[in-house]
């Protein structure tokens, strides 16, 4: 088993894992998101449970390891992916029958995702949990870091904000809906007969996890207006 | 009919190759795309210039040997066909055929269109057999295996391994050519035994010889001759894996 991680199936296992791992993140940041459409006390009492205690710290470092591990494998994996190609490239391509676009493009669609993930820890956890590990008692927009239903409503108040977060969200959603059966047929558990049904599955719950987080941040936008 | 060919001409392994337009003439819709190249190659034979090399040998579609990228894909606008059963009929007259060899740093190029596929031997070299002494051929029947696996078996076993799913595949991966000599193996009573040491070898080898990895685009089962389907990789997948992880 110790050399598992040096072979090419070892390194993708690692993607499956971490793919798996923040497939499970996203659908709980959906739900907690969902809090604040019903209720903005108890999305700050969800705040304040996640802001700098000592468990949240270490989910969040957790997290970040995910994001890291699968960010780093997925560029060993294409650049070792990119050299087996060789050095002349085919003068004429078309596209195979039955092939996604998102299947030959989830490094593009990851950088989309990685971008849009930079914005997003700025927006949010820079003036929320940061603002609370380095003691401050204001974040950089004078709010209080434990205010996050009034900051995710500043932020979706601006029309540009809305844009950028649903283009994010629509290169997520092509990242997941490959990603998902993906993983799967990674780690083996797939057959000719569950194929069909696991790409269901995986556009099902792209949708309903990236529609959700759509259709929340409208609802914010529209209430601002 | 009439067409106008782009064709990749490289006269050895080091030289620096470049695509050269041909003309043929008068070619019959039944041609097939091999005897159209043979046309070709005659043509340029009476003109006193180096004909096209190109791989071929049965002209049946079961011996794996000919390749060749036709106008963007392995085998050319046809499904499940090799290119010498490709037919002309499957072109308009007067169109502009542009024909490849497979490209992959795995697949070095010879000459021309003909290129090294030397390094599939070697991965079945690795582990695409069982090593044991099996005797002479057993009657029909003796050792009963359900249907399903026999078939689930011979559809592996379709594999000719011409190499169109390395040429197609965008990271030049030989996934569906492992999993279909593992897979195929591994559903018979005779093959099973080994099917975990047998996964492992293959993959170490396949991953030395600067074959990609699988990111599962289903590119290689669309342009596949024989339609190996991707569920083979699956089990290849879940046998490395085990293997793996009880070592």
């Amino acid at each position: 088993m110790a050399n598992i991680f040096t072979s090419s199936i070892g390194k993708k296992l690692i993607m499956s894992i971490t793919g798996a791992f923040l497939i499970l993140f996203l659908t709980f940041h959906m739900i907690m998101n969902g809090a604040l459409v019903f209720s903005d006390e108890a999305y700050d009492a969800i705040v304040r449970f996640l802001g700098a205690n000592w468990y949240a710290l270490v989910g969040t470092v957790i997290l970040a390891a995910g994001v890291v591990f699968h960010f780093v494998y997925a560029i060993i994996l294409t650049l070792g992916n990119h050299k087996a190609r060789g050095n002349i490239r085919y003068a004429e391509t078309k596209r195979e029958r039955g092939v996604e676009w998102s299947s030959k493009n989830m490094f593009v669609l990851g950088l989309v995702v990685i971008l849009g993930l930079l914005l997003h820890l700025f927006n949010f956890w820079y003036n929320m949990q940061w603002t609370e590990i380095i003691g401050a008692h204001t974040n950089s927009l004078g709010m209080s870091p434990t205010d996050g239903a009034d900051l995710v409503r500043y932020v979706f108040s601006h029309p540009g904000y809305v844009i950028a977060y649903i283009i994010w969200l629509v290169g997520l959603w092509f990242h997941l809906t490959h990603g998902m059966w993906s993983m799967m047929q990674t780690v083996g558990w797939n057959s000719k007969v569950w194929m069909k049904r696991l790409k269901c599955i995986s556009y099902i719950l792209s949708t309903i996890i990236v529609g959700a987080f759509m259709l929340i941040l409208i609802i914010l936008y529209v209430q601002s207006l | 009919m009439n067409f106008k060919l782009k064709i990749w001409r490289q006269a050895n392994a080091k030289a620096q190759g470049r695509f050269e337009t041909y003309e043929v003439k008068d070619i019959s819709a039944d041609t097939s795309f091999l005897e159209m190249l043979d046309i070709l190659n005659n043509n340029l034979i009476h003109e006193g210039k180096e004909p096209v090399a190109f791989d071929h040998d049965c002209r049946e579609g079961i011996c794996g040997m000919c390749s060749l990228h036709i106008n963007g894909e392995a085998h050319g606008p046809d499904t499940e066909i090799t290119t010498c059963q490709l037919h002309m009929r499957k072109f308009h007259d007067g169109d502009t055929i542009t024909i490849e060899p497979w490209r992959s740093a795995a697949f070095p190029v010879i000459k021309d269109l003909v290129v090294d596929r030397h390094a599939f031997d070697k991965i079945m070299q690795a582990g695409g057999f069982i090593s044991v002494n099996t005797g002479g051929v057993p009657d029909a029947n003796t050792t009963p295996i359900p249907r399903a696996d026999a078939e689930e078996s011979m559809d592996a076993a379709a594999c000719i391994g011409c190499g169109a799913c390395v040429a197609t595949c965008k990271n030049g991966s030989a996934m569906l050519f492992v999993a279909a000599r593992v897979s195929s193996l591994a559903k018979l009573p005779q093959g099973k035994v080994e099917t975990l040491s047998r996964a492992k070898a293959m993959i170490a080898k396949m991953d030395e010889l600067g074959f990609g990895g699988c990111t599962n685009t289903r590119a290689c089962e669309a342009e596949c001759p024989k339609g190996v389907s991707i569920s083979h990789i699956a089990r290849l997948n879940r046998k490395f894996l085990t293997a793996k992880f009880k070592d």
